[in-house]
């Protein structure tokens, strides 16, 4: 069983596929985890809107967008903009009730995956590979597919992007005031609400554009809501909820983990995921690089 | 209500309940055993939810590790259906004990979050494990069992069984909410800090809720499997967890006739209002969200407080 282990070919396309897997999580756990360590809220219609943005990717491909990284683009922002508005319209409504917003993001992914259902079907819908990426790299006897390469190389940009973006400018100070201590951010003057606005239709955007990202390698298929969800859940867990580098370290830690597991050990993949959650829980329990507790 | 008049209450309604197979179909005897399995389930849930205030996403979970388990042991192992309960029950005990264990290094949203994240990892090894699980197909070929040579097969004789069960299994959680622990754990809901300071050991507190929680959802799996003979892993799925944490709080959470109202109001929503609109999880959303949005306490709560207000004459001009 693990004698592929010794195959240097395997070896290499599995961690390939890790890292890619790991990028595709961080677009999704970045999001998320920030959501989370801002607002309080535990946002489930995360995986829906990653889901969300691989379908209108499927959509707008059809409709002629000339190549994947507009779609991606123009899907992130259709879903940056329902995030939004979602945000302002009902979570809103429930200021202070953690356990009530949570239900109705629940409620809000059920709703979402059924339209989803509803408009494209049942049947998985593949999107096709950029073409200048279809092409595998060789480089010294091994063959890398170049896409993954790709979307590795993306996952680290958005991650260096919004690393920049919480640590270096005013927003990003602003944010990460009201994730420390919300009341006295409020009170000297950091518009909180405003930023909530912000941070989540910053998060529900990536979510879309990853999904789009993410369709070549995994394509757009009903339950690629309740697949992603978990595997996010797991590396906010892991690395810390609020922690940007924490879903950067967490979701390369969930991409190894998971990908070798289903390599190796097929049937028992979805269980290798509780020992990192079981050893990290036990020990540290705010997560690898989280300072508050969930 | 009095404790009397509670009592003369819960009689008429316990014998009206055994009578129904007498004049009604097969359908609505079958409806009504799916009911009080989601009812027990869902007041197993409550313990959490409503009087340990710890919201649990994964509480299919142990309705599934029993069913599942029970399924297995019935397939392979040559033990009965009744053989294999008390098994399958000690099952998810065990698992339940270590799932409380992780889950309540946390509370409130952390907490939450885990046991979405844990019942997500079993559903996932439900599809996976395809050598135990059969996966897609799921565990079929069961039988129910013939407790002292009595056939259950028939819808009237489950049902007069399922009803036994599920009024000695509420009777007991009701017993438990009331007792000295039932008032711990209320205090360690209200306030964990105080009851800390009096020397209460709130985590212990807590993990025995979760773990009894665990064992009556059990229970709930053992009649589940008994009645379908069949297990999928949807029944562990997110929706079918999120499906009992709605009836809880459809109902009411924290009163002990709220999940059991609840749960009567989802499964009929889901049989027979499905049967006619198709959308089910679409349904299912939009209940969520009203609930949540504009009856929070639930229906129980709520129809009390319409009730004492109409009562108190608030409402007449």
């Amino acid at each position: 069983m693990f004698a592929q282990l010794g195959n240097a070919n395997f070896v290499v396309i599995q961690t390939l596929n890790s890292l890619a897997l790991g990028g595709l999580l961080f677009l999704l756990a970045a999001g998320f985890s920030l959501i989370f360590g801002l607002m309080r809220i535990a946002n489930l219609t995360h995986g829906s809107l990653f889901m969300l943005g691989a379908y209108l990717g499927v959509t707008l491909l059809s409709l002629g967008v000339p190549n994947l990284w507009l779609a991606a683009l123009l899907a992130g922002l259709a879903t940056a903009l329902m995030g939004g508005l979602f945000e302002r319209l009902v979570l809103r409504r429930l200021p202070g009730n953690s356990q009530g917003q949570v239900l109705v993001t629940l409620g809000v992914s059920f709703i979402v995956a059924d339209l989803c259902l509803m408009l494209w079907g049942g049947d998985p819908i593949p999107i096709a590979t950029p073409a200048f990426l279809r092409a595998p790299l060789q480089v010294a006897g091994f063959v890398f597919p170049t896409y993954r390469l790709a979307v590795i190389v993306l996952a680290v940009i958005v991650g260096i992007g919004l690393h920049a973006l919480i640590e270096r400018t005013r927003l990003g100070a602003m944010i990460r005031a009201g994730v420390d201590d919300p009341q006295m951010a409020r009170a000297v003057g950091i518009p909180v609400s405003r930023l909530f606005t912000v941070v989540f239709c910053l998060g529900a955007g990536i979510a879309g554009a990853g999904g789009v990202i993410g369709g070549p390698i995994l394509s757009a298929y009903a339950g690629l809501d309740a697949d992603m969800l978990p595997l996010a859940l797991i590396v906010v867990i892991l690395g810390g909820v609020g922690s940007l580098v924490g879903a950067f370290v967490g979701s390369f830690i969930i991409g190894f983990i998971y990908t070798f597991g289903t390599a190796l050990l097929p049937d028992l993949a979805y269980v290798i995921l509780f020992l990192p959650m079981i050893i990290v829980i036990a020990f540290r329990p705010t997560g690898l690089f989280g300072r508050m507790s969930a | 209500m009095t404790s009397a008049r509670r009592s003369i209450a819960i009689g008429v309604l316990l014998l009206v309940a055994a009578l129904v197979p007498l004049v009604a179909g097969d359908y609505y005897v079958n409806l009504l055993s799916q009911m009080m399995i989601a009812a027990l389930l869902a007041a197993s849930l409550n313990l959490l939810v409503g009087y340990a205030g710890l919201t649990s996403l994964g509480h299919a979970s142990f309705l599934g590790v029993a069913a599942y388990s029970s399924a297995w042991l019935n397939l392979h192992s040559g033990l009965g259906p009744l053989a294999s309960a008390p098994l399958a029950l000690l099952g998810t005990l065990l698992v339940a004990a270590v799932f409380g264990w992780i889950a309540l290094r946390a509370s409130g949203l952390g907490f939450l979050m885990l046991t979405l994240a844990l019942s997500q990892v079993l559903w996932g090894l439900a599809y996976r494990w395809v050598g135990v699980t059969e996966g897609d197909n799921g565990l079929r070929g069961l039988t129910r069992p013939q407790p002292l040579g009595l056939d259950l097969d028939s819808a009237a004789a489950f049902y007069w069984m399922a009803l036994l069960v599920v009024t000695i299994a509420l009777g007991l959680i009701a017993l438990l909410v009331r007792s000295p622990f039932g008032a711990a754990l209320r205090g360690t809901r209200d306030q964990p800090r105080r009851m800390s300071a009096l020397g209460y050991d709130v985590w212990l507190i807590r993990w025995l809720t979760f773990v009894m929680a665990g064992f009556w959802a059990g229970v709930a799996g053992v009649l589940y499997i008994w009645y379908h003979q069949y297990i999928h892993p949807s029944s562990l799925s997110l929706q079918a967890s999120a499906e009992v944490l709605l009836a809880v709080i459809a109902g009411g959470a924290g009163t002990l006739a709220g999940p059991v109202v609840g749960a009567v109001v989802v499964v009929f929503l889901k049989n027979f209002v499905s049967s006619y609109v198709e959308r089910w999880n679409m349904l299912l959303g939009i209940v969520f969200l009203l609930i949540v949005l504009f009856l929070p306490e639930g229906l129980v709560p709520g129809v009390k407080r319409l009730l004492t207000r109409l009562r108190s004459g608030a409402l007449r001009p």
